[in-house]
Formats: C-alpha cells, sequence, structure tokens
C-alpha cells in the first residue's frame, strides 16, 4: 500500500469514526448515570436512519434535508424518554442481568416494529444538498459528505464537553455518575435527571443514524452491528468517559479501515486477505485493551454499586418429592419414541428440547452459582457444532469421534476464552464474552474456505441406525441426563461450594484460601465443554450448521431460558429450557414477528417474575408454609 | 421541627432500628450518642429515606414526610451530611457546592430561613475558600468534611443531621466542625448529630438520645448526662 493509499484509508477511517463516536456517546452517558447498558442503543441509531428516511423523502418537504436531520434526533430523543419512563424506571433496583435483558427485548420489538412500518427492503435517502460531490485527497476522491462527517465527531464531542462542564445539568450528570444517591439527598429529583440524560442519550444516537441516510441505506441488520460496534468504542474507551469515546472510535474505524486498506498480502506461500478480518479486528482490539486495562483506555473504576437485593437463598439439593418427579418425568421421556410412533414431529420437537436443556443448564452453571453473567455462551456452542461437524466434513469421521470431538473444540475454546473473562466481572464480563462469541462467530462467517462462510455446513446427518428420530432422541436424553447430573455433581461437590463462595464474596473466599479466579475458570471450562456436547447434538440432528445458528440470538436465548426458569435453582434452567423450546418451536415460527413477541415474552418475565416460573412457584409454597406455622 | 415516632429500619432481613421516638426544636442542637453499631447512621439515613425499608411516623416543619423520597425530603429543608462524606471526587469544590445548590426556604411560620452562598459558606470555612477549582477527591478528610457540610448548606436547609462530624479528623478541625454548629444554632438552624465523643457533644448539644443496639436507653439535656455517670459507662465509655 502506497502512502496515499494509507493516508486516504485513514481519512474513510475518520470519516466512519464520527458516526461510532456519536453513538457510544450516548451509551456512555447513560450508563455513566443510570448503570443500565442500553443494549437498544443500537436500534434507536437505526431508527435515525429510518425516520430520517421518511422525513426526506415523504414528510419533510418544509424542513428539508438538514431540518429533517435535527427533526430526527428530537423525535428518537423523545422516543428515548418514553422507553425511560415506561421501562427503565421500573427496573432500576433490579439485577443487571434483567436490566440487559429487557432492552435487549426492545431491540426485538423495535426491529419488528421497524419491519412492520419500512418493510424488508433497504431504503436509501438522497444525498445531501450541496454535499454531493467529492474532493480530491491524496490522488483519490473523498465524498463531501464523508469530509463533513469528518468534522461532526469533533464537533459534538466539544459541544458535549462544555454542556458537562460548563451548565448545571452537566454538573448534575457528572455528580450523578460518580454517586445518585447522594445527588437525591441534595434535593435534585433524579427521575428527571435519568429522563433527560437518556433523552439525551438517544438523541445522540438518533442524529447518528441520520447522519448515515445521506450515505447507507437504512438496513433492518443495523441495530445489531451498531450496538456490537458501539459496545466494543464504549469498553475499549472506559465506561462514562466521553473523551474516552471518541479515542476509542478512532482507533477502532482506523483499524477496520486499514484491514480494509491492505487487502491481500502474500506471505511466500500464504496469501492473507486482511479485508476479511474486519470483523474480528475491532473484538481483537477490545480483548487486547480490556486484558491489559480493564476498565478501558480512559476509564476509571466503577465505584461498586450499593446492592439492594437481598442475598440468594442457598442452592439446596432437590426434595424426594422432587426426585421423584424427575424420576418420572425421565421414565416418561424413555418411553416417548413408542408413544410417538405415529408423530414424528414431537420426536424432533424432543430433540430439540433436550439440546436446549443442556444449553441452558450449561449457561446456567456460571451464571448462577458462578455469577459469571456470560452472554456469548452460544461461542462453545458453535465450537462444539463446528467441531463436530468439519470432522465429519473433512476427515470424514464417525459421527461418534465427531461426539465425542465436539466438547473437546469447546472445552478449548472456555478455556481460552475464561482465562480472560473471569479476570472481569458484571457488564464488563457480559461484554467480553459477547466479543468473544462475536470472533467465533466471525471467524465462522469470515472463513470461508475452511468453513463455507455464509452457507454453512451441511450433510452431517447421523449414520444408521441414529438416523431414526427416535433412535437419536435416546442418545439426546441419555447424553442431557449425563451432562446436567456431571453439572449437579459438580456444584454439590466442594468445588461447587467454592465457586458459590468465590460469588458472593470474592474477598473473604480469598482469605479462606480459595483461589477464586481458577475455581471460576474451571467453572467456564466445564461450562462450555458441556455446552460443546450440544453443539455436536445439534449438528448431527439438523444435519448442516450455519452462522445465524451460532449468532448473538442464541446466547439471548440461552439467558432467556435460564430466567425463564429461574436463576437460583438447578430445576430452573431445565423448565426453562423446556418451555421456551417448545414455544419457539410451536407458536413463535407462526408469526412473522416472533422477534417482537419474544420481546414482549421477555419484558413481562422481567417485570412480572423477577424469580422466574420456578422461583415464583417455590416462593407461593414457601409463604404458604411460613403462613400455616407463624 | 422534627418529631419521629416509632422509627424501625430494616437492611435486608436484619431490623435495625426499633420503634424509635426523638424530637428536634426549632434551633435545637441535639445529639445522638452511642457506641459504633448502635444505629445512629441508620437513623440518620431512615429519617432522610435512605433505607430501603422503614417504619414509622416522620413530621418535619408542619408536614408528613414519611412517604417521601430523598429529594422530596432534601426539598422540604433537611440537610444531610454523611458519615463518609460522599464528596464528588471528580468536581471540583465550586461544583460540589452547586450540585447542592437549591431555592431559599422558609420555615412554617413564614420566617425566611438562613439564604447560603459559595461566599458565605468561604467565610466561614476558610479553608474551603483557598481551593475552590480543587477537585474533591485531591482533598483532606477535614477538608472534605467541610465541604460536606458546606455543600449541604448550599440547599438552605431548616434542619441539618450531621453524621459523625468529628470522626476521623484532626483535633483542629474538630474545634473548627464545633464552632460551625454554634455558628448555625445562632442563624436560627436545628441540628441532629450523630456523635461518639462526649467532649465534642459537649461543646454543642442542649439534649442528648442515647442509642443502643437500635433502642433509646436514655434521654435529658446534656447537663443531666454530665452528671449521670452510669448511664456514660453503660453506654458510652469504650
Amino acid at each position: 500500500m502506497t502512502l496515499n493509499a494509507f493516508l486516504f484509508q485513514a481519512l474513510n477511517g475518520l470519516s466512519s469514526a464520527s458516526g461510532l463516536f456519536l453513538i457510544a456517546a450516548g451509551l456512555s452517558l447513560i450508563f455513566g448515570v443510570t448503570r443500565i447498558v442500553n443494549i437498544a442503543h443500537g436500534s434507536l441509531y437505526m431508527l435515525g436512519t429510518y425516520i430520517a428516511y421518511s422525513f426526506a423523502t415523504k414528510i419533510g418537504g418544509g424542513l428539508g434535508f438538514w431540518g429533517g436531520i435535527i427533526a430526527t434526533a428530537i423525535v428518537v430523543g423523545m422516543l428515548g424518554a418514553l422507553i425511560e419512563f415506561l421501562l427503565l424506571r421500573r427496573i432500576y433496583r433490579a439485577p443487571e442481568l434483567f436490566q440487559l435483558l429487557a432492552t435487549f427485548a426492545l431491540v426485538l420489538i423495535i426491529n419488528d416494529a421497524a419491519l412492520y412500518i419500512w418493510g424488508p427492503e433497504d431504503l436509501l435517502g438522497p444525498r445531501a444538498p450541496g454535499l454531493r460531490g467529492a474532493v480530491e485527497i491524496f490522488g483519490r476522491r473523498l465524498p463531501s459528505y464523508d469530509l463533513f462527517l469528518i468534522f461532526v465527531g469533533p464537533a459534538v464531542l466539544l459541544a458535549l464537553y462544555f454542556a458537562l462542564a460548563r451548565t448545571r445539568f452537566g454538573r448534575l450528570v457528572r455528580a450523578a455518575t460518580q454517586d445518585r444517591e447522594m445527588v437525591g439527598a441534595l434535593g435534585v429529583n433524579q427521575a428527571i435527571l435519568f429522563t433527560s440524560v437518556f433523552a439525551l442519550g438517544a438523541a445522540l444516537a438518533g442524529l447518528g443514524g441520520a447522519l448515515q441516510v445521506a450515505r447507507e441505506p437504512a438496513n433492518l441488520a443495523t441495530d445489531l452491528i451498531a450496538i456490537g460496534d458501539a459496545f466494543v468504542v464504549v469498553v475499549v474507551g472506559g465506561m462514562g468517559s466521553i473523551a474516552g469515546a471518541y479515542l476509542a472510535a478512532v482507533i477502532i474505524a482506523e483499524v477496520k479501515a486499514l484491514c480494509i486498506g491492505i487487502g491481500v498480502v502474500h506471505f511466500g506461500m500464504f496469501s492473507v486477505n486482511f479485508s476479511k478480518f474486519t470483523l474480528v479486528a475491532e473484538f481483537l482490539v477490545m480483548a487486547v485493551v480490556l486484558i491489559a486495562r480493564p476498565y478501558g483506555l480512559l476509564g476509571r473504576p466503577q465505584a461498586a454499586v450499593r446492592s439492594v437485593a437481598e442475598p440468594e437463598d442457598p442452592i439446596r439439593p432437590a426434595t424426594p418429592l422432587l426426585k421423584a418427579l424427575a424420576a418420572v418425568v425421565l421414565a416418561l421421556l424413555l418411553c416417548l419414541p413408542l408413544l410417538a410412533q405415529n408423530s414424528p414431529y414431537l420426536l424432533i420437537l424432543g430433540i430439540d428440547v433436550l439440546i436446549a436443556v443442556l444449553f441452558a443448564t450449561s449457561l446456567h452453571f456460571i451464571m448462577g452459582p458462578g455469577g459469571m453473567h456470560s452472554f456469548g455462551h452460544s461461542a462453545y456452542f458453535g465450537l462444539g457444532a463446528y467441531g463436530a461437524a468439519l470432522l465429519v466434513k473433512w476427515l470424514a469421521a464417525p459421527m461418534g469421534v465427531a461426539l465425542i470431538a465436539a466438547p473437546i473444540v469447546a472445552l478449548g475454546g472456555a478455556l481460552l476464552f475464561g482465562w480472560f473473562a473471569v479476570r472481569l466481572s458484571g457488564v464488563y464480563l457480559a461484554m467480553l464474552t459477547l466479543a468473544f462469541a462475536q470472533i467465533v462467530w466471525a471467524a465462522v462467517f469470515q472463513w470461508e474456505e475452511l468453513t463455507g462462510g455464509s452457507n454453512g455446513v451441511i450433510g452431517v446427518w447421523p449414520p444408521p441406525p441414529f438416523d431414526k428420530a427416535s433412535v437419536y432422541f435416546l442418545l439426546a436424553l441419555v447424553l442431557t441426563v449425563i451432562g446436567v447430573l456431571l453439572l449437579r455433581r459438580f456444584l454439590f461437590a466442594p468445588f461447587g461450594y467454592a465457586m458459590r463462595a468465590g460469588r458472593d464474596s470474592a474477598l473473604r473466599a480469598e482469605a479462606i484460601g480459595i483461589d477464586v479466579k481458577r475455581v471460576h475458570w474451571l467453572a467456564f471450562a466445564v461450562a462450555g465443554c458441556v455446552c460443546g456436547v450440544a453443539g455436536g447434538l445439534f449438528a448431527f440432528a439438523k444435519g448442516s450448521i450455519s452462522p445465524e445458528t451460532i449468532s448473538v440470538g442464541r446466547s439471548i436465548d440461552g439467558l432467556v431460558m435460564v430466567l425463564l426458569g429461574g436463576i437460583q435453582t438447578i430445576t430452573g434452567p431445565i423448565v426453562g429450557a423446556s418451555v421456551f423450546a417448545t414455544l419457539q418451536d410451536m407458536v413463535m415460527r407462526q408469526t412473522e414477528y416472533w422477534r417482537a413477541l419474544l420481546g414482549a415474552i421477555i419484558l413481562f418475565l422481567v417485570l412480572a417474575f423477577p424469580q422466574g416460573i420456578v422461583g415464583a412457584v417455590a416462593q407461593l409454597f414457601g409463604k404458604r408454609r411460613k403462613g400455616q406455622t407463624p | 421541627m422534627l418529631s419521629v415516632e416509632s422509627l424501625s429500619a430494616w437492611y435486608g432481613a436484619a431490623r435495625i432500628l426499633f420503634d424509635l421516638n426523638l424530637e428536634v426544636g426549632r434551633g435545637e442542637v441535639v445529639a445522638l450518642m452511642g457506641r459504633n453499631g448502635a444505629g445512629k447512621s441508620t437513623t440518620m439515613k431512615a429519617i432522610m429515606g435512605l433505607v430501603a425499608r422503614r417504619q414509622g411516623v416522620l413530621r418535619f416543619n408542619g408536614g408528613d414526610i414519611s412517604r417521601m423520597k430523598p429529594y422530596e425530603i432534601a426539598r422540604r429543608g433537611v440537610g444531610f451530611t454523611p458519615e463518609d462524606r460522599r464528596i464528588f471526587a471528580d468536581l471540583t469544590v465550586m461544583e460540589n457546592l452547586d450540585v447542592g445548590r437549591q431555592p431559599p426556604r422558609r420555615f412554617a411560620d413564614g420566617a425566611p430561613a438562613p439564604a447560603w452562598t459559595p461566599g458565605k459558606l468561604f467565610a466561614l470555612f476558610p479553608n474551603l475558600a483557598e481551593m475552590p477549582n480543587r477537585p474533591g477527591g485531591r482533598m483532606s478528610g477535614g477538608e472534605q468534611q467541610m465541604l460536606t457540610v458546606a455543600r449541604t448548606l448550599m440547599g438552605n436547609p431548616l434542619l441539618v443531621l450531621l453524621d459523625e462530624p468529628s470522626e476521623g479528623v484532626a483535633p483542629l478541625i474538630v474545634e473548627q466542625m464545633a464552632n460551625t454548629i454554634v455558628e448555625l444554632k445562632k442563624e436560627g438552624l436545628s441540628v441532629l448529630l450523630s456523635e461518639q465523643n462526649i467532649h465534642f457533644a459537649r461543646l454543642v448539644s442542649d439534649r442528648v438520645y442515647v442509642l443502643e443496639k437500635g433502642e433509646i436507653h436514655w434521654q435529658g439535656t446534656m447537663a443531666a448526662l454530665d452528671a449521670n455517670p452510669d448511664v456514660q459507662t453503660t453506654y458510652l465509655t469504650v
């Protein structure tokens, strides 16, 4: 690459950095004050592009292009205020995980709303008046709109900086970022402060999205791409730091631009296409930064949030009644192939449910007793599935070998990723696990020669006699029961006690000689390994595996399953996974808007049953028992 | 000014306060005394609405504040200076004061409460006047203690809840805090302070409540406490 091409690519990076910064700055502001990681921030950005398109093409004759951009920011800001007022206000005291899930539910609902309003087609807006041309720089032509965008980022950065430093609103925002309770005790109405901060953050995302309308088409996939990028930027820059967000936006955008600029490079016999590393590159930057500076480049350790939730009850062995019930269910499942001879669908559903149970139980293992909220459990599912499928594809390995290899591949991945992950906690851990899952996904997606890229691997069918659904069902049942019992055994062994002790008080656990990081690392590895079995089973059950089956959506499904059942018991994820997988198979695929339906279910759960199904049932019985013996 | 009837408070499942009754009159300085863990700070937080679960009837300046949120209680004219000071470390002295700023207030009978400005507060705390642009995180414990009182006064309170003002600061500052409390009393404000140190309490207080395990075990004037060594040895000396 010549120097001129290099510099030109750097300019390109700067213009992308502005968009990244706008969305990341809003996310960071909101997190700083409300302590909520708004996953729906990418959706607000996407809405910005769509609304600006509508303003420019349909409504906005009088407003003009630029008036439409400003109007969009205001509309999205008002929508943000509405979201804060109706939803977030109810969950400020809820556990972190619930807040993440509630905002993810908004992602699903907003995405389907956009599908309903604007349809599935990409919509390309008009070009910006006055900036239609291009400027010759470094021997190439840079669109003048991109040149304009380069200046938008620093301009917004300066405006925000002055607003935060010089106005009372800014001082209140900074004070609340450090100690919101004290700000309230000084007579400041936090509700108004929170709503206005959320509205401001949303307006910034809306502005960022609106400015893209003259550059890229409005597209329904933008929300998750934007939030992924914004996460990386905010985490790299440091949560709550606006200047950090700009710095990180520039770094990430430049790394991506350079990857594209470098293109194919030949190293002797090998040739590497760097433009395929864009997805992996940004997450690698994030992983490196998090390891070197766990709180981001310009961030600082967050003050421990004063916990208002009551401590969790310890996990207890199942009662005899529950054990008897489990035995009955197991016996029924063993007879299912006989009972369901005339309805093969029931067996297929059964296999799906069993895989979901294994997936959810392994996730629960690190989430509940381990206290590590992984947002990237699909990585180990994917490693298991692809590990098995690729062995069949390239080495024609028999199913037995592939199914043994699946957990081993997943174990390797979990050991590697877990080593980094256990060094963090809370939302940072959630984001790092998400980043690792994105790396796995991106590697699978972009490494076409090995994995078949977006087409996936096909023709992974089980050999006879397992090609019959009934036999494969029994295989899945045996493996699932072994997996669940194994995880249970871990929990009631000293290892499990150490794990829970480390979750409840890392400091005290270390003071009595437990190496908390090591215990949690091993727990992470065990969970990943068991999850790999689920992945392997999935590949053979479907006969194929593709990147979309291991995307972030699967990680979220797992979280919903665990929460649906309840995080406090081992029965929880089993019940949750069964209910979720059945619902998904039977109800949700019936409607085009199943994502919104799923989102509504999540919101309902978070608001109505914060302890999950099993938790709610247990509480009901617990209350009754207390009532009888006063 | 403030009347508290059968106040109870809980942290999680643990009950900390048991049916406290106490009064603070207008222009009166009242000390809550007791050893570590007796429930002094929790009483203050419960009055301020900062405890997740509390019960009881709280009346202030002629109104019922039992069900109010902390910001509403503050706006009624209750100022709170926490024991751990909770200075905004990233904000300068002036900015910390600005966060505390509230409109002027009146007593129930219509008399105006003293209104504070940074200038007036700098006269009261000359040390702060020397460092208006220093970030809160780079101040000594004593300076932070002054700032937290000054920040509360910016809200023009009628009653100040002072949690352990003499704790962990140099003797010179302790003396200055005592002078400050006397000064506030002269301005017509009421003060409820929590204190372990009887020497400090003696300098400023009119009346005393003695707490132990979340219950009030003794109450009376400061002079009566001084004359009662039994109460002192049972509940106060370490």
